[in-house]
């Protein structure tokens, strides 16, 4: 398409189309960026312009029991969904692609429901099954939630992964005399290795910020999304900037070492499309 | 290939887990819809209808239902306004800086929703940086209360939340139309808005409905910013459900309006399949 870029015919409407794109960018980044200067602002989140620079809201936040005591939770959390997810979520991509059974079509969509499902309709129908099942709401109870709801990431990675594999080498190390045990450790797994690290790394980020489906079934401990929801009702300071502006580190990093596993599995992948159409296609 | 025992082995699991952990407490929500709360506060099974009857009668529930609607509807509208150009731009003008792109877009979707809100909190505020750059500035000498706490806020938050989501399967609608159809029109002689209109956008009608889906269905479900942004005036319906089960103490009631937004979602889903059906030339 740089044919059409030369064209003369084409000049204001792509130079509108940039003004447009660079607009849409800044709204985009802009609040982010705002949020991390003001971590650093002496006066509080408001105020135009920031001044008394400081690192003040940092050490108060490293000095902040409560927040680290939340980091552990939502680290023990999300790593405990990520297990949940993939234990269950890749036997579900290969039975997806390689099985029939009653029911196949409504377990497609049950499984990626979630993704699309405005998070109180998870949390709350969980709510009711721990209510009916008598389960005390905890930590627990929000890693079985989390681990449910992410079941549908692993499975559309994992699914998209499968269907690029060449089922020769499954099939030459069955009838090399390898059980099914075998040939999916040493042969379906490793093959998978680049969308299940994906998966496991999406699982693990999007468990860390979850927080419509903690909402409800939260106990006594918090995770740190809900610890910093608290801490808004209450009034806010720079200290939240200051927690938020890591977590956004942290996110950034994750996902950069996601594109760089996606630009190595396959170059130029669409990252995300797959998700995408995973859910369109579990409409109908 | 692949034994019967193999099949067992990878479906059985997840089918189970997927069943006691969705299926089960969904069809809990629809039973819950049929309860009642007794004066003690506790749950009456018995069945009936009084609570969708309730539903249809008392203002608050529909108005507040249509209010989250029309807000879900605004987000959805300026995020495809927002996400359409960029997407256009990308697949067709962006040359080798396309993939970068891309990405940035992409990055503020995977980052936590609570840092988003928050930080428009810190920008609406009558103490806040656009209400103090504003005075600064002197375009105004108060701070504008509207810009907090209203629908204005909400709408504006989720915008910015989903506009990301309403970008996505517009790009990779526009990434799957073939370039020689564009071409094709160019050479027969048409205008370049002629090619868009005629060729490009029909192509892309799929991905356009993908993403309105997407965020209507994730705003008119949101809870989070109507309460951290919204305001009285802010409330949305899953605000409703939140204090149902809270403070107000009636599930049944709760679980009602749930299933109804779940069955909205649902046919929402599965309408806009329909239609990209129809739309999708491949």
């Amino acid at each position: 398409m740089e044919l059409l870029v030369s064209d003369n015919r084409l000049d204001s409407g792509s130079r509108w189309l940039l003004f447009h794109a660079v607009a849409v960018f800044a709204f985009l980044y802009l609040p982010i960026a705002i949020l991390v200067i003001y971590s650093f602002n002496g006066e509080g989140v408001g105020g135009f312009p920031p001044h008394h620079l400081t690192l003040d809201w940092y050490r108060t936040l490293f000095a902040d029991g409560p927040i680290w005591d939340s980091v552990l939770n939502s680290l023990q959390v999300a790593l405990a969904a990520m297990a949940i997810s993939l234990l269950f979520g890749v036997p579900a991509a290969l039975a997806l692609e390689r099985a029939q059974f009653p029911g196949k079509a409504l377990f497609r969509r049950l499984v990626l429901l979630p993704l699309i499902l405005p998070g109180i309709i998870t949390g709350l129908s969980l709510l009711m099954l721990f209510n009916v099942m008598g389960t005390q709401l905890s930590l627990m109870t929000i890693i079985l939630g989390h681990g449910t709801a992410l079941i549908s990431v692993a499975t559309t990675e994992v699914f998209a992964g499968l269907q690029k594999l060449d089922r020769a080498q499954e099939e030459a190390s069955l009838d090399l005399g390898a059980n099914y045990w075998q040939t999916f450790w040493r042969i379906t797994v490793p093959n998978l290795k680049l969308p299940i690290i994906g998966a496991a790394l999406l699982i693990f980020t999007l468990s860390m910020d979850e927080i419509a489906v903690s909402f409800f079934l939260i106990g006594r401990d918090n995770t740190l999304p809900l610890e910093i929801w608290g801490r808004l009702r209450r009034g806010i300071t720079p200290e939240i900037n200051a927690v938020s502006t890591i977590i956004f580190l942290f996110s950034l990093v994750a996902i950069m070492l996601w594109y760089r596993l996606r630009m190595r599995g396959e170059a130029g992948a669409d990252a995300g499309v797959e998700i995408v159409e995973a859910v369109e296609g579990n409409a109908g | 290939m692949f034994s019967r025992a193999y099949k067992t082995a990878v479906a059985l699991p997840p089918l189970l887990w997927v069943t006691v952990f969705l299926l089960v407490p969904y069809l809990l929500m629809f039973c819950y819809s049929f309860w009642s709360v007794s004066a003690s506060q506790s749950i009456v099974h018995s069945w009936n209808l009084d609570n969708y009857r309730r539903l249809l009668r008392v203002d608050v529930y529909w108005q507040t239902l249509l209010r989250s609607m029309w807000i879900a509807a605004r987000v959805t509208i300026f995020s495809l306004l927002l996400g359409y150009p960029v997407a256009y731009f990308l697949s067709f003008y962006a040359g080798r800086k396309k993939d970068l792109l891309y990405q940035l877009v992409i990055i503020p979707l995977w980052v936590s929703y609570l840092v988003r809100a928050y930080a428009w909190k810190t920008i609406l505020g009558s103490d806040g940086v656009l209400n103090t750059l504003l005075q600064y500035v002197h375009v105004t000498k108060h701070p504008l209360e509207f810009l907090l706490y209203s629908p204005f806020a909400v709408v504006l938050t989720l915008t910015h939340i989903y506009t990301p989501f309403a970008f996505l399967p517009i790009y990779a609608a526009l990434e799957h139309i073939p370039r020689n159809l564009v071409e094709a029109s160019h050479d027969l002689g048409a205008t370049p808005g002629q090619t868009f209109w005629k060729v490009i956008f029909p192509l892309s009608i799929p991905g356009v409905v993908a993403g309105a889906t997407f965020a209507f269905v994730l705003s008119l479900g949101d809870f989070l910013a109507p309460l951290l942004l919204g305001g009285p005036s802010g409330i949305m319906i899953s605000n409703i459900v939140v204090s149902l089960f809270g403070a107000a103490y009636n599930w049944p009631l709760g679980a009602a309006i749930s299933l109804c937004m779940l069955l909205l979602v649902v046919s929402l889903l599965f309408l806009s399949e329909r239609v990209e059906r129809k739309w999708s030339f491949s």
